[in-house]
């Protein structure tokens, strides 16, 4: 009897903990007009109460100045925006060794669109960049995160389509809980 | 990363500090600074968004279809370039649009300064007024810190639903399109957002007395010149360009007036206006129209509206805030106005070769579009010129004295870097705007 109740008490604290801890999350930014991250800030408005207990907001530029120096471990990173440098690329393979799982938002880290139009323009709009995109070591291409890194979940829309994320957020809230 | 690199010795007065991303702001930028005997030898403020050609990418479009795709240039200020794009289109096709059309635009931008500007205010600038990093941080068991976060969330909401409720979306907004409307809002949901206002108004009064009683203080000493766009009714949408100067600029000349700066390490363009240091934004439009202003706005901001003109760039937080409150105002008022809404089709464009210039107050200052168009109705070339463009140079300027007088005063490093980044907040940049464009010349 002893035994049986002191592994009830044992399984219910396992249980609180789970509970008390924070999905660690991480919203990163790439080439893009950072939309859907102020759709995100928007969405806080009706679900803050919801979520800030349950996230932990381990990277997010646009909310706060990190803590650390180095890209740390976390449970889901939100990835918005194409890659249009090797800095850029080598920063979303960090995020990818860091993250369990990755999500791109909206169009441009779904499909490169419209931050990739460089890679459609002709030859005289190509001679008007040629020397941005040599000065500041731009890629050739601009890519999508899937060109990348390994993406597990995908936000399509521009803006990031509200009900998918709503969707999303919702499934990893419950597998946390 | 965001944490700082210092090469920096305790009352030293030669070290270098190096930010390579600011937070709390729209877009990326990074700053690196180096202090030789207490003098700032080198400084350099970057933009380290990386461009998407839209000036490029415009050519070849049709102009009805350009606005839509120039609103992508920025996620937080997407509609600005959506009504300044569409204004240039209009302009350039002699259409005249409906008054019905210019007040649902009016309440639709109004939308847009609320939520941008709170926005800014209570999650970027807000931790800075109470010390914290983020506004995630606010004590919920702190009466205080627990209702201005409840307030950040509330205020947002409102500014982002007025915004729904006539543009579709508060983002990329849908609705509005050449010559009018392409799905007109329902009087009754407008009629809706009337007690939704109301109910956010003293939260903003009491926004204004904390941003107006901060000790946020840097004077700028260089001269600068102060210019925005003014209406009668401080719509941000129409009028005639002033300056502090006392000088009247006609919106389709104001290209002519400012001389692009270029900046080798930053990937977007400054700008000086006629060779002086130039300051657009909140703080330009009160201390140059302050006067038209919504009545009630006048009443309760009296004793703060005495603070423009000012120097003191940090009171651009002051001054959005009250530009919240008149945005609160003037909607009610436009609310109550309307009785109806007529079904207005948008007014087709009769094409022909031509050019038209739309020049807007965006939420950071004066955004100028002009487009060049051939007989087919497609755009040929384009310039943008937007907010933080303008302000590059004099932000530049401000942080060199900031850090100089900081050195002077022997603050520790951690100080320097607060003080810098405060100050940046406070200005309010937008880098997804400011990196996305190449000077054109025009022939």
């Amino acid at each position: 009897m002893i035994t049986k109740k002191t592994k009830k008490i044992t399984l219910n604290f396992d249980r609180m903990i789970l509970m008390a801890k924070k999905i660690r999350i991480g919203w990163f930014t790439f080439t893009c007009c950072e939309d859907s991250t102020i759709l995100f800030t928007e969405l806080l408005n009706t679900y803050y109460k919801e979520w800030l207990p349950k996230l932990e907001f381990v990277h997010a530029r646009i909310l706060r100045k990190d803590d650390a120096n180095e890209i740390q471990q976390m449970d889901i990173a939100f990835v918005e925006g194409a890659i249009s440098s090797d800095t850029q690329e080598t920063k979303l393979k960090q995020i990818r060794e860091k993250a369990t799982k990755l999500v791109a938002i909206g169009s441009c880290a779904v499909t490169g669109a419209p931050s990739n139009q460089r890679n459609l323009f002709n030859a005289e709009q190509n001679v008007q960049i040629k020397e941005i995109l040599e000065k500041f070591k731009y890629k050739e291409k601009v890519l999508k995160l899937a060109d990348v890194v390994t993406v597990d979940e995908s936000i399509p829309g521009c803006p990031m389509n509200e009900k998918l994320f709503l969707l999303l957020m919702e499934k990893y809230l419950n597998a946390q809980s | 990363m965001h944490n700082p690199n210092f090469d920096f010795i305790p009352g030293s007065k030669d070290f270098k500090i190096q930010l390579d991303e600011i937070s709390k702001i729209e877009g990326a930028a990074s700053l690196e600074v180096e202090v030789k005997d207490g003098r700032v030898e080198d400084l350099k403020f970057s933009i380290s968004e990386w461009k998407r050609f839209y000036t490029q990418a415009i050519q070849g479009k049709p102009a009805v279809a350009v606005p839509s795709l120039v609103s992508r240039i920025c996620g937080t200020c997407s509609n600005a370039h959506l009504l300044a794009s569409l204004k240039a289109v209009e302009n350039a096709f002699d259409i005249t649009i409906s008054q019905q059309t210019l007040l649902l635009r009016k309440l639709l931008y109004h939308g847009l300064i609320i939520r941008d500007h709170a926005l800014h205010l209570y999650i970027f600038a807000l931790p800075d007024v109470f010390k914290k990093n983020s506004i995630l941080d606010f004590d919920m068991e702190d009466p205080v810190q627990h209702n201005m976060l409840d307030d950040a969330f509330s205020v947002k909401e409102v500014g982002n639903k007025l915004s729904i409720v006539i543009g579709g979306r508060s983002v990329h907004a849908p609705f509005p399109t050449v010559g009018g409307f392409l799905k007109l809002p329902k009087i009754d949901d407008i009629k809706t957002m009337r007690n939704e206002l109301l109910s956010i108004r003293p939260k903003i009064l009491s926004l204004i007395e904390l941003f107006a009683k901060t000790s946020f203080f840097h004077e700028v000493q260089a001269p600068f010149v102060f210019t925005s766009l003014v209406s009668h009714d401080f719509s941000y949408l129409e009028g005639e360009i002033r300056t502090s100067e006392g000088n009247t600029i006609q919106q389709s000349n104001f290209d002519e007036h400012l001389h692009a700066v270029i900046i080798p390490y930053s990937h977007a363009r400054g700008f000086s206006f006629e060779g002086n240091l130039l300051m657009v934004g909140a703080i330009a439009r009160l201390t140059l129209g302050k006067q038209y202003l919504n009545k009630k706005t006048l009443k309760d901001t009296e004793k703060y509206l005495s603070f423009f003109p000012t120097k003191n760039l940090f009171y651009n937080n002051l001054a959005q805030a009250i530009e919240i409150l008149h945005s609160i105002d003037q909607s009610i008022e436009l609310i109550e106005s309307v009785t109806t809404i007529a079904p207005e089709p948008p007014i087709k464009p009769v094409l022909k070769e031509t050019s038209g210039v739309g020049v807007i107050e965006a939420p950071r200052g004066t955004l100028y579009y002009k487009f060049e168009i051939n007989k087919e109705g497609v755009v040929q070339k384009g310039e943008i010129i937007v907010p933080t463009g303008q302000n590059q140079v004099i932000m530049e300027r401000a942080i060199k004295e900031i850090v100089e007088n900081l050195v002077r005063l022997g603050a520790t490093k951690e100080k320097i870097v607060y003080e810098i980044e405060k100050f940046i907040r406070a200005f309010d940049p937008c880098m997804s705007c400011a990196s996305h464009f190449l000077k054109v010349n025009w022939k």
